[in-house]
């Protein structure tokens, strides 16, 4: 392997962990990194929270290197293509580089306002990336009139929490019964809800947004609903999830579209006939893999954790002597919206009940548990993250649910309906 | 299969020199039934898991029961009203959430930046005042001279105590701080003891609270007693009784242990202590290890409120279960050649603190008391030489830390 060339394409968390795993391994050959974007890794998570309240500069968001990397960095250079038979990636400029072993790390870019005439207005932003944060940054501290949160996801939620943080108004619209409805379920997402409009978040459910309208010079200023109703904003975030970056790889084989690319449960990817190609893995957002704990379920993450295991398993994998244990992390992520911490592990989908297993969700600390055909699948914290493991521990061995009681501030076990909405193919 | 009375030999006193080969053989198997029907957890992963489990609950103090007078109105009206106050009122290391939290959070609330920085500045003045008393001694005890006194200081000065009422906690900390060691709990005489000095203290901080609410200072006492979290109803005065209570047992019973085993090891390792007083920086890290090697609290006690499979062994609800954190920190699993002491093997997985819910809330005040202690003895004492090793220890196996740790020295330097 020392003579190999290791190309990750993809500067990103999951990216740079593989790419440090991989030199950990004993890897000495030759390391390129490419990435879209001209920065070097950086951290995401802050860039909804801190960065949007001004307490963490959208600089100092640089992942450190946690190993000596030595490597030839190509930033700022998105990849275009991947040419399977030559063995290599062919990047804007035409140039061509070549590899041995190959780290698909290319994440995700926010889903786009349907309309892009409308979606290039100015003071329309999305969430994704550095520069992203650093521009919704800068018009938030220009104190807009009305901030508009279009989406009730993740990203929606801590950007209401943020202006609210800021004492700036802001409404938040979403087609959806509630916040999160769609992870959490209604059940959850109604207390998620509460929580922001206690801060002064309006929040408008069941409610779309159909148009935006500028004052002629290209500046937003309206939104329109689908109900003829308007709203006066100067500055809008659009939070509709997002999609996975995976077009460069069209014309090379491998079976992808916009929610990733297919692996084996190795983590190699798959050609479009299903077979593994042994010298590309993919990690992160965009790798959507067969899950050991989902019964083998295809599914690609976007979770902090996950894309550093993931990134240092496929990394690994790509230098070391073949496959080793199947990828089988518990997926787990977090959340800070509004002063409280939401943290996840297991996977709610297709939940069938939840239990409050700890806490109450009247003072603001409890623990759900989500459960599937009588196994425990998920557990939420609100602000109770110490129990969390204990909880992953049930979700990764399938452990009986309800579970059978005898915890400390335990109220009655009562199974509830989670409340997931009929799923919208939007 | 490990010897099912290893836990008692670690009770004893005659182990407390050196407990830890115990704990190597404890260690065999990760959770063991000990005779007496507890289970102790001896394994880094399996005190951790534990330390998490939700069914695994603090509240293991028995019911209190004060001792009856003879006087029938005492024994039958005002005991049983007092005894169940003071059922509900623990101090929050032995309650579970919800009413942990809300307590936890209460005195998290009045642990301020500005307030930790100006203790931290204080501990620097003190410990060097201490020192500048002993200036021609020819010897001097680590333990009566400055690991009690520093911390005891501190902890009065957080809470708001007057300095001069400080002498008569000694004794009272003391005895109440035997509530950790499990065999107190099944001592009717020590319990009896143990609920006199409670009432005792408990009238004390009465008074005390009293006059922080006619004339509330820049304290925390003060500050819990008249202001608490804002949105969030005040502490009773049960709770805070017993709150402060904690505090001051606490701060009298952990820290000087941390610093004299701190000392004690810096002495059997010279090498450290040479480093240390040409590189005060190092004090951090050598502070964890000592959290690690040697810690103040060796143990503490949980109850099981359901079943729990632990691999091999299935702990039965209702049983006791101790997590021994000072063997977790010897684990050669986690910690590389766990018995050899090394400041520089990095990272803070050691259970010194304890860990989950009930992680120590005066680990900062802790890691800057010893620090200034430290690098101020490491700086002035001049020669510093032990006067036995092992030195003579306090009978307390939970709380376990040398009764005096007698130096020889040349004298001690000027700061």
């Amino acid at each position: 392997m020392n003579n190999a060339r290791l190309v990750v394409v993809g500067a990103s968390l999951a990216g740079l962990r593989g790419a440090e795993a991989a030199r950990k391994a004993g890897f000495r050959g030759r390391l390129t990194i490419v990435g879209a974007e001209p920065h070097r890794p950086y951290d995401r998570p802050p860039l909804s929270k801190q960065v949007l309240t001004g307490t963490v500069a959208p600089g100092a968001t640089t992942l450190p290197n946690l190993v000596p990397l030595d490597a030839e960095w190509r930033l700022g250079s998105p990849a275009t293509g991947l040419d399977r038979t030559e063995r290599a990636v062919v990047l804007e400029s035409g140039e061509r580089i070549a590899y041995d072993r190959l780290l698909i790390a290319t994440g995700a870019r926010p889903r786009p306002w349907p309309e892009p005439a409308q979606g290039a207005l100015e003071g329309i932003h999305t969430l994704r990336g550095r520069d992203d944060a650093a521009a919704l940054r800068a018009a938030l501290a220009a104190r807009p009139d009305r901030v508009l949160v279009v989406g009730g996801g993740f990203i929606g939620c801590e950007v209401a929490a943020a202006c609210r943080e800021l004492d700036l108004p802001v409404t938040l619209v979403e087609t959806g019964p509630t916040v999160l409805a769609a992870i959490l379920g209604v059940h959850l997402g109604s207390v998620v809800a509460a929580l922001h409009e206690a801060r002064g978040v309006d929040l408008r459910f069941g409610s779309e947004v159909e148009a935006f309208e500028d004052d002629g010079t290209g500046r937003v200023v309206r939104a329109r609903f689908a109900d003829g109703r308007t709203l006066a904003t100067d500055c809008v975030v659009v939070a509709l999830g997002a999609l996975r970056n995976t077009e460069w790889l069209a014309g090379s084989g491998l079976a992808f579209d916009d929610g990733g690319v297919d692996c084996d449960t190795d983590g190699y990817v798959l050609d479009t006939e299903g077979r593994p190609d042994p010298s590309i893995a993919a990690a992160g957002d965009v790798a959507r893999f067969p899950h050991p704990l989902y019964d083998g379920r295809r599914i690609a993450l976007e979770h902090w954790g996950h894309a550093v295991a993931q990134g240092i398993h496929a990394g690994r994998l790509l230098v070391g002597e073949g496959p080793g244990p199947a990828y089988a992390e518990v997926p787990a992520f977090w959340s800070s919206q509004g002063g409280v911490t939401i943290k996840s592990v297991g996977l709610t989908e297709g939940a069938d009940g939840l239990v409050i297993a700890q806490g109450d969700p009247k003072t603001g600390r409890f623990l759900a548990l989500y459960g599937r055909a009588g196994r425990c699948i998920a557990a939420v914290s609100f602000d109770s993250v110490r129990w969390l493991p204990a909880y992953a521990e049930m979700v990764a061995s399938g452990a009986p649910f309800p579970p059978p009681g005898g915890a400390v501030d335990q109220g009655r076990l009562t199974v509830l309906p989670p409340g997931f909405p009929e799923k919208d193919d939007r | 299969m490990s010897d099912a009375t290893l836990f008692e030999r670690v009770k004893d006193e005659a182990s407390r020199a050196d407990p830890y080969p115990l704990f190597a053989r404890l260690r065999e198997t990760p959770v063991s039934r000990q005779s007496d029907g507890t289970y102790v957890a001896s394994t880094h992963a399996a005190i951790t898991q534990l330390l998490h489990d939700p069914r695994v609950s603090s509240e293991t103090l028995p019911p209190a029961d004060r001792p009856k007078t003879g006087n029938p109105f005492s024994d039958w009206i005002v005991k049983p009203i007092r005894d169940r106050i003071t059922d509900a009122h623990r101090p929050f290391i032995f309650r579970d959430p919800p009413d942990h939290d809300t307590l936890r959070r209460a005195v998290m609330h009045e642990f301020t930046q500005a307030r930790v920085q100006a203790l931290r500045e204080r501990s620097h003045v003190l410990v060097d005042e201490i020192l500048d008393t002993h200036a021609a001694s020819r010897e001097f005890d680590v333990v009566d001279d400055l690991a009690y006194p520093l911390p005891v200081t501190i902890i009065c000065e957080l809470l708001g105590i007057p300095t001069e009422d400080e002498p008569q906690f000694h004794g009272w900390a003391t005895q109440l701080a035997t509530a950790l060691e499990p065999d107190t709990l099944s001592d009717t005489q020590a319990r009896s003891e143990n609920s006199r000095t409670f009432e005792t203290i408990s009238d004390y901080m009465t008074g005390l609270i009293k006059e922080k609410r006619r004339h509330p200072k820049d304290d925390m006492l003060s500050g819990l007693a008249v202001d608490g979290v804002p949105g969030v109803a005040r502490m009773g005065d049960y709770d805070l009784i017993a709150t402060s209570i904690l505090m001051l047992v606490a701060g009298h019973e952990t820290t000087v242990n941390l610093i004299t085993n701190a000392m004690l090891a810096l002495l059997r390792n010279p090498a450290e202590l040479a480093r240390l007083r040409d590189d005060p920086a190092r004090a951090p890290r050598l502070i964890e290890e000592v959290q690690r090697y040697d810690p103040p609290v060796q143990f503490r006690t949980r109850r099981a409120l359901a079943e729990i499979a632990m691999g091999e062994v299935t702990i039965p609800e209702g049983a006791d279960i101790i997590l021994l954190l000072a063997s977790g920190n010897r684990d050669p699993a986690v910690f590389p050649d766990p018995d050899r002491f090394d400041p520089d093997r990095g990272g803070t997985r050691h259970l010194g603190f304890g860990g989950g819910l009930h992680y120590c809330v005066g680990a900062p005040l802790a890691r800057f008391e010893a620090e200034a202690a430290l690098t101020a003895l490491a700086r002035r004492l001049d020669n510093p030489r032990l006067s036995a090793d092992p030195p003579p220890y306090r009978p307390g196996s939970a709380l376990r830390g040398p009764k005096h740790l007698r130096l020889a020295i040349d004298g001690v330097r000027r700061s």
